[in-house]
C-alpha cells in the first residue's frame, strides 16, 4: 500500500479538525450546565428537556416534518414517472436536450435564484388564490420542485444501468404496459427510487434558503428557528436543538450509506 | 411515416402509440417544472424591467432603471457600492474554491490510501458535514471564534480586534464559514477521481526526477481532472449566491450578493430590484457554467 508523507497526513488531520471543531463545540456546550458564558459547569441534559417543553420549538419541529415528507413523496413519485418518461421512449435529439436542460436548471443555479423567482410567481398568484399566501404549502411547491429535478436523475441513471433485456423479455411473454410496470420496472426500478427519495428528504431538511424566502409566520421550520434564534443570541436550547438536527443528520447519512453500499455488492 | 408497425423492444406498435404513451408520463412532472420553475423564472425576468411603487408594490411601468441602479447609476450620480458587492461574491467564491481544492487534494491522498474499511469511515466523516444543515454549522463558528476562546485571545493580544470582542463578523469569519461549507463539495467528487489515480504513472514522473510541482501538474492533475471540474463547479456556483454565511459571520461589513438580493425580498420589499440583482448573478453563474462547459465533463451527483 502507498505510504503517506507526514505533510500529507498533517493536513488531513487538521482539515478534518477544522471541519469537525465547531460541530464538535455545540455539541459540548449543549451539555454544559451554564446558562451564559463559554465555562464548563458540570455535566446536563436540562436543555434537551427544556426542548420538548417549548411550544414554538415542537411546532417548528413538526413543520420541518410534514414538509420534508410531503413533498418527498411527491417529488419521487414525479420524478420517477419523469424519468421513465424521458428514458423509456424514441424521443428525438433536440427534444431530450431540451427535457435534459430543463432538469438540470434546479441542480445548477444558485438556490437564492429559485428562491427569488418563486417569491415573485407566488406574490402575483395571490391575487388568484389565496393558496399562495407564504406558508406551509408554498414551501413545499418550492421543495418539490428541486427535489424533483434530482429525484428524476438519479432514477434515470438506474433506469440506464438496468437495461432493457428483462422488459424486452416480459414484452415478448406478451406483457401489457400495467403488467411490465408493476411487475418488472418497479421492482427493478425500486433502489435506485428509494435512493433518489432519501436523497429528496435530505435535501429537504438541508434546505434554508427556499423555505427562508417562502415561509409564512405560521410555518416556521428547526433552521428558520436556529436561524432566527441565533441572530437575537445564542443559548445552550440552541446548542442542543443543534445537536439534536446534527445526530439525525448523522443517522441518515449512515443508514443512506448502508443501503447504497449493499446495493453495489449485491 | 408514422403509423408504420414497428418493434420497439419487444413491443409491436406504431411511433404515434410510443411518443403519446411517453408524453404522459413526461406531463406531471414537466408540468410541474414549467408551472414552478420555467414560469417563475421567466416572471423573474419581466419583474427586473418593472417598477417599485411607493409602498413596495409592483407596477408595470417598463424600465432598465433596475440595471442602471446596479451598475451604480442614480440621481445622484455613479457609486461602486453593488458592483463592489458582485465583485466581491465572485472573488469569495473563488478564494473558497481555491482553498477547498488546496485541502481536498492532501485529505483525498490520505483517504485513498487508508485500507478499505477504514476509508468508508473517513468518507462517512466528510459526508455527514456535507449534509449537516447550513444554518447549525456557520452559527457552530461562534462558539469556535466568542471572545472566550483562544483564537480571539491571540487576535486580540496582537491588536486585530478589541480585548473582549468575538472574532466575527468579519471577512475572515466568512472565509473560514465558506471554506468549511464547501470543502466537502470538493473532496466528494475529488476523492472518486484520486481512487483512481494511477500512481505508476506518478513514479515514472518521480524517477525521472520531475520536480513535485511537474509531478501535480502533469501525473496527477491530468487523471484527476473529471472529479476537480465536478467540485470546482458545485462549489463555484452556489458559494457566489450564499446568503447564509455573510449574513451570519460577515454581518453589515462584508455583504455578498446573496445578501443583497435577500434585502430587496425583505426589508426594502423592492421586488424589481431584487429580480435585476439575480438576473446579475444569474449571468455570473452562466459564465462560471460556461467555463465548466467548455472543459466537456458531465457533472455526477453524490
Amino acid at each position: 500500500m502507498r505510504r503517506n508523507h507526514l505533510m500529507t497526513v498533517t493536513l488531513s488531520l487538521m482539515t478534518m479538525a477544522f471541519l469537525y471543531l465547531p460541530l464538535i463545540g455545540v455539541a459540548v456546550f449543549s451539555v454544559n450546565d451554564a446558562r451564559r458564558g463559554l465555562v464548563w459547569k458540570g455535566f446536563t441534559l436540562k436543555w434537551y428537556y427544556k426542548l420538548f417543553e417549548n411550544e414554538w420549538i415542537l411546532e417548528a419541529a413538526w413543520n420541518t416534518l410534514v414538509l420534508a415528507l410531503v413533498s418527498t413523496v411527491i417529488a419521487t413519485i414525479l420524478g420517477t414517472i419523469l424519468a421513465i418518461g424521458m428514458d423509456r421512449f424514441p424521443w428525438g435529439k433536440r427534444t431530450s436536450g431540451f427535457l435534459d436542460t430543463i432538469l438540470h436548471i434546479p441542480v445548477v443555479i444558485p438556490d437564492i435564484i429559485l428562491a427569488a423567482a418563486l417569491v415573485v410567481a407566488f406574490g402575483l398568484l395571490r391575487v388568484v388564490s389565496s393558496v399562495f399566501e407564504p406558508g406551509l404549502i408554498n414551501m413545499i411547491i418550492g421543495h418539490i420542485t428541486f427535489q424533483l429535478a434530482f429525484v428524476a436523475l438519479v432514477v434515470r441513471s438506474r433506469l440506464v444501468a438496468i437495461g432493457r433485456e428483462v422488459e424486452e423479455a416480459a414484452r415478448d411473454l406478451f406483457a401489457s404496459n400495467w403488467y411490465l410496470l408493476r411487475k418488472v420496472m418497479l421492482p427493478l426500478l425500486m433502489p435506485g427510487i428509494i435512493a433518489g427519495g432519501m436523497l429528496a428528504f435530505t435535501l429537504s431538511l438541508d434546505d434554508f434558503v427556499i423555505s427562508f424566502f417562502t415561509a409564512g409566520p405560521e410555518s416556521q421550520t428547526l433552521p428558520l428557528f436556529i436561524f432566527a434564534a441565533v441572530r437575537r443570541g445564542v443559548t445552550p436550547q440552541i446548542h442542543a436543538l443543534s445537536t439534536l438536527v446534527m445526530l439525525i443528520t448523522v443517522v441518515l447519512v449512515v443508514v443512506t450509506e448502508r443501503f447504497t453500499r449493499r446495493k453495489e455488492t449485491a | 411515416m408514422s403509423n408504420a408497425l414497428l418493434s420497439w423492444y419487444g413491443e409491436l406498435t406504431t411511433r404515434r402509440n410510443l411518443l403519446k404513451r411517453g408524453a404522459s408520463l413526461l406531463l406531471p412532472g414537466m408540468l410541474w417544472l414549467m408551472l414552478f420553475l420555467v414560469l417563475p423564472g421567466l416572471v423573474l425576468v419581466v419583474v427586473s424591467f418593472a417598477t417599485r411603487g411607493a409602498y413596495g408594490q409592483l407596477e408595470w411601468t417598463f424600465t432598465v432603471e433596475n440595471y442602471q441602479r446596479l451598475a451604480g447609476f442614480s440621481v445622484f450620480g455613479w457609486t461602486s457600492d453593488y458592483l463592489v458587492i458582485l465583485w466581491r461574491s465572485v472573488v469569495v467564491a473563488f478564494v473558497t474554491t481555491l482553498i477547498s481544492v488546496v485541502l481536498s487534494y492532501p485529505l483525498c491522498f490520505y483517504i485513498a490510501a487508508r485500507s478499505e474499511r477504514s476509508r468508508y469511515m473517513w468518507l462517512t466523516l466528510v459526508i455527514i458535514p456535507f449534509w449537516t444543515n447550513m444554518v447549525i454549522r456557520a452559527y457552530a463558528w461562534f462558539l469556535i471564534l466568542a471572545p472566550e476562546m483562544p483564537f480571539a485571545k491571540i487576535a486580540a493580544f496582537f491588536g486585530f480586534i478589541p480585548a473582549g470582542a468575538p472574532l466575527y463578523p468579519n471577512a475572515f469569519a466568512v472565509y473560514l464559514g465558506m471554506v468549511s461549507m464547501f470543502l466537502p463539495f470538493v473532496t466528494l467528487p475529488l476523492y472518486a477521481s484520486v481512487e483512481r489515480i494511477d500512481w505508476a504513472l506518478v513514479e515514472a514522473a518521480q524517477d525521472l526526477y520531475a520536480s513535485p510541482v511537474r509531478v501535480f501538474t502533469q501525473a496527477i492533475l491530468p487523471q484527476t481532472m473529471p472529479g476537480l471540474s465536478v467540485g470546482i463547479i458545485l462549489t463555484f456556483v452556489p458559494a457566489m449566491g450564499m446568503f447564509v454565511v455573510p449574513d451570519l459571520l460577515g454581518g453589515a461589513k462584508y455583504m455578498l450578493v446573496g445578501n443583497l438580493i435577500q434585502q430587496q425580498f425583505g426589508a426594502s420589499r423592492d421586488w424589481p430590484f431584487g429580480a435585476a440583482i439575480s438576473m446579475g448573478l444569474m449571468v455570473l453563474t452562466m459564465i462560471g457554467l460556461h467555463i465548466y462547459r467548455r472543459k466537456g465533463k458531465e457533472i455526477e451527483y453524490v
